[in-house]
C-alpha cells in the first residue's frame, strides 16, 4: 500500500462518509415523494362510498373500488388455501428430512421461483386454466396467485421450524411420540407464530401483484357472482384507471393506492408485532 | 399428546406415510418449475418453428400480417435494466455500507426498515407515481434541461415525451434499489468482525476498513444482489409499461418512447385474435423465462457461496 499523508486519508475517510450519507439519503428519497402524493392524493378520494360502490363509468362524479377489494379478498384467500399448505407441509419436509441433495435442490428451486416475473407465472396460469375453461375467471388469477405465494410461504416457513430448539423434538421423541406428531404438536406448533409471520408476508406479497391476474382474472367493472367469471382485483383496477385519460378515474386510483398501501403495511406491521412478541414472550 | 401407545409398525408407518405426504408437497416446486418451463416452450412452439431465428434478429411486430419479430422488446428491456442497475448499484451499495458500518445502530435498523418499505411497495403504485407524477415532472423539467444541454449526444436527442426510456429507467432504479440494498446488507453483515478488527487494529480509517475488508470479502456476494437486481429489472411490467410509451422502436436517445418485453405481453396478451400472435408472445415470455432463469441461478449460486442460510423470503 502507498503510504499517504495522514490528511488525505482522513479527507478521503470523510468525503466517502459523506457520500454514503448522501446516497441514503437519495435512496430514500423517493419514498418520502410517493408516500406524500400517495396520501395526500389517496385521502381526498376516499369516502364512504369509495367503499361501497362500483366504479363509475367515466365522466359521472364518484364511484368506488368496492369490487375491487372484495375481489382482492376473495382471490387472495383461495389462493392461501392453495399455497398455505403445500408451503407449510413442504417446508417440515424440508427441515425434517431434506438435509441431503434432494432438499438442497427443492431449496434453490424455491429461491429461483421466486425470481421468476409474475407475468410469467400469469401466461402459465392462462395456458393451464383459462383456456381449457375457454374464459378468464377468479379461478385462474387465484390459481396464480398461489403459485407466486408457495415458494414465499414455503422458504419462510422453513426458517421459523429451523428456529425451534432441537431439545423441545428431543424431548417429545424422548417421551415416545412418533417423529410425525412431534413435527405437528410440538415443532410447528412452538414456531406458530413465525409460520403465520411468513404467511402474513406471502399475503402481502400477493395482495400487490397485478401483472399475473391481468390475462388470469382480467378485471371486472361490476359485481362477479361466479369464479368461473372475470373478477375485479384492486391492483388491476388501479392499473387501469392510471392509465385512462379521466381525472376522476385517477382519483379513484390514488385512493386505490392508499388503501392498498394501507392493508399492506398493516400486515407487515402484524407480521412485526406477532415476530416481536415471539422473542419476548 | 394422548397417552396412546403406538406399536413399533403402526410408528413407522405414520412416519413413513408423513414422509412421503411431505415429500410430495415439496416436491411441488420441482413440479412447478417444470410446467411452467415446459408449459412457455409447448405454447411457443408454432411461433419458434414459424420464425426461428428471426425472431429475435428482425423488429417486424404486426398482428394483422401475421409477422412478428421481437428486437426491439429485447433492445428496450436490455437497455432499460442494464441503466437502471449500473445506477442503483452504487446507490444500492453506499446505502448498505451506511446501515452496516457508518450509522449508529438505532439509525441504521430505522434506515433498513425504510428500504423494506420501498421494497414493499406494489409495482402498479410506483407505476401509479411514475405515469402521474414522474412523467409530467420529466416532461417539463428534466428532458428540456437535458436538451438544452446535453442535446449534442445523441442519448438525449429528440422531444420532451416524458414517457420514454428515461422514465422507464428511473423508475426501474428506484424499484431495484431496495431489493439491492437489502441484499447487499444481508452480504455484508456476514463479513466476519475479526477481518474489520485487524484493519482497524492496524491504523485504517473508517473508510478504508470498507475499502480494504469489507468490500473484498463480500465481493461475490455484492455481485450476487446486483445480478439478481438485473434479473429483477428485466422482469419488472407494470411499472415500466406504465411509464416507458410502449413504442416498439430502436432508438439510441433515451427521451424517445420504448417497449419491453413484459410490457409487450401485458398489453397484448388478453387481447390476441390468432393463435399465432398469442404463440409470439408466449415465444417473448420464453425468452423472458430463460433469461431470468439463467440470471436467478447465477446470482444465488453466488449469493449460497456466501451465505448458506439464506432465506428465500428476502427476494
Amino acid at each position: 500500500m502507498i503510504l499517504r499523508s495522514l490528511f488525505m486519508r482522513r479527507a478521503a475517510n470523510l468525503g466517502a462518509t459523506l457520500l454514503m450519507g448522501f446516497g441514503t439519503f437519495l435512496v430514500l428519497l423517493p419514498l418520502g415523494i410517493i408516500f406524500y402524493h400517495i396520501i395526500k392524493m389517496g385521502f381526498s378520494s376516499i369516502n364512504l362510498h369509495f367503499f361501497t360502490k362500483i366504479p363509475k363509468p367515466p365522466g359521472e362524479i364518484g364511484g368506488g373500488m368496492a369490487n375491487g377489494m372484495a375481489g382482492s379478498a376473495v382471490m387472495i384467500g383461495m389462493a392461501s388455501l392453495v399455497g398455505v399448505p403445500v408451503g407449510i407441509f413442504g417446508a417440515i419436509y424440508l427441515t425434517e428430512y431434506g438435509s441431503g441433495k434432494l432438499g438442497t435442490s427443492i431449496r434453490f428451486c424455491a429461491d429461483v421461483l421466486s425470481g421468476i416475473p409474475s407475468i410469467i407465472t400469469g401466461m402459465v396460469a392462462y395456458a393451464l386454466l383459462v383456456v381449457p375453461l375457454q374464459g378468464f375467471s377468479a379461478l385462474a388469477g387465484s390459481f396464480a396467485l398461489a403459485l407466486i405465494m408457495i415458494p414465499i410461504v414455503l422458504r419462510t416457513t422453513e426458517e421459523q421450524l429451523k428456529m425451534v430448539p432441537v431439545s423441545l423434538r428431543e424431548a417429545s421423541l424422548a417421551l415416545g411420540v412418533p417423529l410425525w406428531r412431534t413435527t405437528l404438536k410440538v415443532t410447528l406448533r412452538s414456531a406458530l407464530t413465525g409460520v403465520i409471520t411468513g404467511i402474513l408476508l406471502a399475503t402481502a406479497r400477493v395482495a400487490g401483484e397485478t401483472a399475473p391476474l391481468l390475462f388470469t382474472a382480467l378485471g371486472n367493472q361490476f359485481w362477479s357472482k361466479k369464479l368461473t367469471e372475470p373478477m375485479a382485483a384492486l391492483p388491476l383496477q388501479i392499473f387501469n384507471f392510471a392509465i385512462s385519460p379521466y381525472d376522476d378515474w385517477h382519483r379513484l386510483a390514488w385512493g386505490g393506492a392508499l388503501v392498498l398501501v394501507v392493508m399492506m403495511f398493516g400486515l407487515s406491521l402484524a407480521a412485526r408485532w406477532l415476530g416481536r412478541g415471539r422473542h419476548t414472550g | 399428546m394422548e397417552g396412546r401407545l403406538d406399536t413399533s409398525t403402526t410408528r413407522k408407518n405414520g412416519d413413513s406415510l408423513f414422509r412421503t405426504v411431505t415429500l410430495l408437497f415439496a416436491c411441488s416446486i420441482i413440479a412447478i418449475l417444470l410446467v411452467m418451463a415446459g408449459e412457455m416452450v409447448t405454447e411457443s412452439l408454432p411461433s419458434l418453428r414459424k420464425f426461428g431465428w428471426g425472431f429475435i434478429t428482425g423488429s417486424d411486430w404486426d398482428a394483422v400480417q401475421g409477422s412478428f419479430a421481437a428486437l426491439p422488446y429485447l433492445y428496450g428491456s436490455v437497455v432499460s435494466s442494464i441503466l437502471a442497475i449500473g445506477l442503483a448499484t452504487p446507490l444500492s451499495v453506499g446505502t448498505a455500507l451506511f446501515i452496516t458500518e457508518l450509522a449508529p445502530h438505532k439509525v441504521g435498523a430505522v434506515t433498513a426498515s425504510l428500504v423494506e418499505l420501498l421494497a414493499a411497495i406494489p409495482s402498479v403504485i410506483y407505476g401509479l407515481w411514475g405515469i402521474l407524477v414522474m412523467t409530467p415532472w420529466l416532461q417539463s423539467t428534466v428532458e428540456p434541461f437535458l436538451i438544452e444541454h446535453f442535446g449534442f449526444l445523441p442519448f438525449f436527442r429528440g422531444a420532451p415525451y416524458g414517457v420514454s426510456m428515461l422514465a422507464a429507467v428511473f423508475i426501474l432504479m428506484i424499484m431495484i434499489i431496495p431489493i439491492v440494498t437489502s441484499i447487499t446488507k444481508e452480504v455484508l453483515l456476514a463479513v466476519p468482525p475479526s477481518q474489520k478488527e485487524a484493519a482497524v487494529a492496524l491504523g485504517a480509517t473508517r473508510w478504508e476498513m470498507i475499502r480494504m475488508a469489507v468490500l473484498p470479502y463480500g465481493r461475490s456476494g455484492i455481485l450476487g444482489a446486483v445480478i439478481l437486481g438485473l434479473g429483477r429489472a428485466i422482469g419488472e411490467t407494470m411499472a415500466v409499461t406504465m411509464v416507458i410509451g410502449n413504442t416498439p422502436q430502436i432508438s439510441l436517445s433515451l427521451l424517445s418512447p420504448a417497449y419491453t418485453m413484459p410490457s409487450v405481453i401485458a398489453n397484448e396478451f388478453a387481447e390476441t385474435t390468432t393463435k399465432l400472435h398469442a404463440s409470439a408472445l408466449m415465444e417473448i415470455g420464453l425468452i423472458l423465462l430463460v433469461v431470468t432463469l439463467a440470471i436467478n441461478f447465477l446470482a444465488r449460486l453466488l449469493l449460497w457461496s456466501v451465505t448458506r442460510r439464506w432465506k428465500g423470503g428476502v427476494a
